[in-house]
């Protein structure tokens, strides 16, 4: 059945009429149709799909977790015996492949972004509901076909996630994993580009009224300009993989850098390609894929400090334009992975990774001021967030060093870069993304998780984290090299790597809190109602979970807080920047009590609300 | 339009600058090749918008020609709009599908018919183009179930 969506009604200037204004196809569509796992399979309901990516990205997490902690359990000894060589490298590989291409960014743009972004700017749903689905099969069909490497008989994949020409010739490493991972990586590209059109086409033509593109949440902001990445970097990562299938399997030689030939087959050193073309071609991907995996999760802690500080953000549209100025820069930075190779421009190079410090460093500020002076509120979601800002400035410090050629030269592929994009990668899309997946549960399932043991997850990790990248720093400035599997006795580096051995371990165990979390909350649910935090957007005016395409009703939109304006008419509703007004933000309650929401709060009892002042 | 077709074209006039001095400063070709393509990418997409946005506003072109049809500025881009100035049909938004799951499944089974041979790319391949006509007809018809 097509769905032919008019827009909600109105709550501007007076009680809420569900339907007013509007025919009858105004009401919600309860999805008429299969159930169970027909529902599943057929479904094109953005929040359904982001339901799916989340879950999917989620397992996929915790597997490349356990790989995580082999690599660490082989590293504890000097000449580890838990796994063989060969079997060490697949880990590292897959660990990181998983973790890049299969969590981190699917988890973000697929799950999170899927789910809320349509929510946030009052969309019945994505601007193509087929394609986003296509796109959640195309991203299943990729992931299992990675994993299908463990199942051939040479293994997974193990030439390291950024598997570099020569290494990933058909010459050095010829196994049926390596291809696999090639296919996957294809499949996932496909469903992340069209993840990008549908994420900037609803942005663009799903608006509410009223929500001009300054209105837009920041969460929203980021996953626009995320969008236009995926779009710019992702074609350039499938047409290299492309390119370096034909060079595994039908005779070309564009990164070949041995055993070239003519057409004819007569030995030629001219027909040789460019090893070096690979790593441009990758890292042109894949520094934007890093920042990727950064700016959502920027995005969803730029949600989680307003409401949990009872604060607007402070300087809405300082955090927008130093989102665009990362994105920007971040795409002319790619060769900076690339300094030791003697073939590229070091200045350009350095001066432009040095710059993205600026408006990350701005971010920071705001994030502050965002908080300076608020009644912070320290529930899950707000600890896993202020973790990310340690986290991310730690490794955002580092990358500044990093960005320093002579710096860069002297501590190249040791486990200072290692613990650096750790701490990155580690910090925005685990600290970030669990952040997210607190604050956001409640709305989904509208059920609360529980916050103690939030707090058991967030402190083991927490320090766990510390733990476990803090000597691997050390590691490197002393020269061991990232990617082996044993290192020297006599060198003294054991003792660093058991602590950093006791570190992931600690992680490990945080996690386990996370599945119990989610075993209480199934088992004995907490009501979660609307709005339980008393937060500002627009995701937080519908019921919990949203019913099909998502409104009944919209408030009028008068700033970048909607639901915040409703709820709170006697308040000065904030434009962005804008000085806050007095009696802001003190005299509200404490928030996340259960079940109910605040008072106020968008529970459908549309007699006791009024609408905004339209100002 | 304004806000997204001055976005996209910005993105199109940084990469310009960026790929004019990256190019004159290394002579690279594919970093200078791929700073071209992302310089595109911001400026074709952005001039299509910033052609409706003056389309809106009366001009049959960017910039000259008239046209009798006058949209003014769309709702969600006007900081007073209401939720009742967005009357009308937004969109029609298709079911539940089966297509895409058989779509998607179908380019899994092609791409693994490069590694696993080429007997599975008749399989993977009759199902993309079942699926493909599946889809299409469900489009045409409105949609099924």
């Amino acid at each position: 059945m097509t769905d032919v969506i008019a827009p909600p009604a109105g709550g501007g200037g007076g009680a809420l009429i569900p339907g007013a204004g509007t025919d009858h196809l105004a009401h919600p569509h309860e999805e008429h149709g299969p159930s169970g796992l027909m529902k599943w399979i057929t479904t094109t309901d953005h929040k359904v799909i982001g339901l799916s990516y989340m879950i999917t990205a989620v397992a996929l997490f915790y597997i490349a977790g356990l790989l995580a902690l082999g690599i660490r359990v082989q590293l504890t000894t000097p000449a580890g015996t838990f796994i063989s060589f060969q079997q060490y490298n697949q880990l590292f590989t897959m660990h990181g492949s998983i973790m890049l291409y299969l969590f981190a960014g699917p988890f973000a743009f697929g799950g999170l972004a899927n789910y809320v972004v349509p929510l946030q700017i009052g969309a019945p749903d994505m601007a193509f509901p087929r394609l986003n689905a296509l796109s959640y099969w195309l991203f299943l069909g990729g992931s299992t076909t990675m994993l299908l490497g463990f199942a051939t008989s040479g293994g997974a994949a193990d030439f390291g996630w950024v598997a570099y020409a020569p290494l990933s010739t058909s010459t050095y490493t010829p196994g049926t994993g390596e291809d696999l991972w090639i296919m996957a990586l294809v499949l996932t590209g496909f469903s992340a580009i069209f993840t990008g059109v549908n994420l900037v086409a609803t942005i663009f033509y799903l608006r509410a009224p009223g929500m001009t593109m300054f209105r837009m949440p920041i969460f929203t902001w980021n996953m626009l300009v995320t969008g236009i990445l995926i779009l710019i970097a992702f074609p350039v990562l499938t047409a290299a993989l492309v390119m370096l299938f034909a060079d595994r399997h039908f005779g070309t030689m564009i990164y070949a850098v041995t055993g070239c030939h003519t057409v004819t087959g007569a030995p030629d050193a001219h027909a040789c390609g460019s090893a070096v073309l690979w790593q441009n071609l990758f890292w042109f991907f894949g520094h934007p894929e890093v920042y990727i995996l950064a700016l959502p999760y920027f995005g969803i802690v730029t949600e989680i400090f307003p409401v949990f500080s009872r604060k607007p953000v402070f300087g809405y549209k300082g955090m927008v334009f130093a989102t665009m100025s990362i994105a920007a820069l971040s795409t002319g930075v790619w060769a900076h992975h690339m300094f030791t190779t003697g073939t590229v421009l070091l200045p350009f190079f350095s001066l432009m990774s040095l710059l993205i410090a600026v408006p990350t460093g701005i971010k920071f500020f705001n994030w502050i001021g965002t908080m300076w002076r608020g009644q912070l509120v320290y529930k899950t979601p707000m600890l896993m967030s202020i973790g990310f800002l340690f986290a991310f400035l730690m490794g955002g410090v580092t990358g500044v060093m990093l960005a320093s050629p002579p710096i860069d030269f002297f501590v190249h592929t040791t486990y200072f870069v290692v613990a650096h994009f750790h701490q990155v990668l580690f910090g925005s899309a685990v600290f970030g993304g669990f952040a997210g997946l607190y604050y956001w549960y409640p709305k989904m399932f509208g059920r609360m998780l529980n916050d103690t043991l939030g707090k058991w997850h967030f402190w083991l990790l927490f320090i766990g984290f510390w733990v476990t990248f803090m000597p691997q720093y050390i590691l490197g400035l002393h020269g061991m090299p990232r990617r082996v599997a044993s290192y020297p006795a006599h060198l003294g580096w054991q003792s660093l790597n058991i602590a950093s051995t006791i570190g992931a371990f600690m992680i490990a165990t945080s996690f386990l809190f996370l599945l119990a979390n989610f075993w209480v909350s199934w088992r004995y649910p907490v009501p979660a109602g609307d709005n339980p935090w008393d937060a500002h957007t627009l995701e937080w005016f519908t019921t919990s979970p949203p019913p099909h395409h998502n409104y009944t009703h919209l408030p009028t939109i008068r700033s970048e807080r909607p639901t915040w304006d409703y709820n709170h008419p006697e308040a000065p509703t904030i434009r962005h920047g804008g000085p806050s007004g007095p009696g802001h933000p003190n005299g509200h309650g404490p928030i996340g009590s259960g079940n109910g929401g605040p008072p106020g709060g968008g529970d459908g009892s549309a007699g006791a609300r009024q609408g905004v002042p339209a100002s | 339009m304004k806000i997204e077709s001055t976005f996209l074209i910005g993105v199109g006039i940084f990469f310009g600058c960026v790929a004019a001095i990256y190019w004159f400063l290394s002579y690279e070709d594919a970093g200078g090749m791929m700073l071209v393509g992302t310089c595109l990418l911001g400026l074709v997409p952005g001039s299509y918008y910033f052609f409706w946005h003056r389309r809106f506003r009366g001009h049959k072109y960017f910039f000259w020609g008239k046209t009798e049809r006058v949209v003014g500025t769309r709702p969600e881009d006007r900081p007073d709009a209401t939720i009742a100035d967005g009357a009308g049909v937004i969109s029609s938004f298709p079911g539940g599908s089966v297509w895409p799951f058989i779509l998607g499944m179908g380019a899994f089974v092609l791409l693994l018919s490069f590694v696993f041979g080429v007997w599975l790319a008749m399989v993977g391949g009759s199902v993309i183009l079942t699926a493909l006509v599946g889809v299409t007809a469900e489009s045409r018809r409105g949609g099924t179930h």
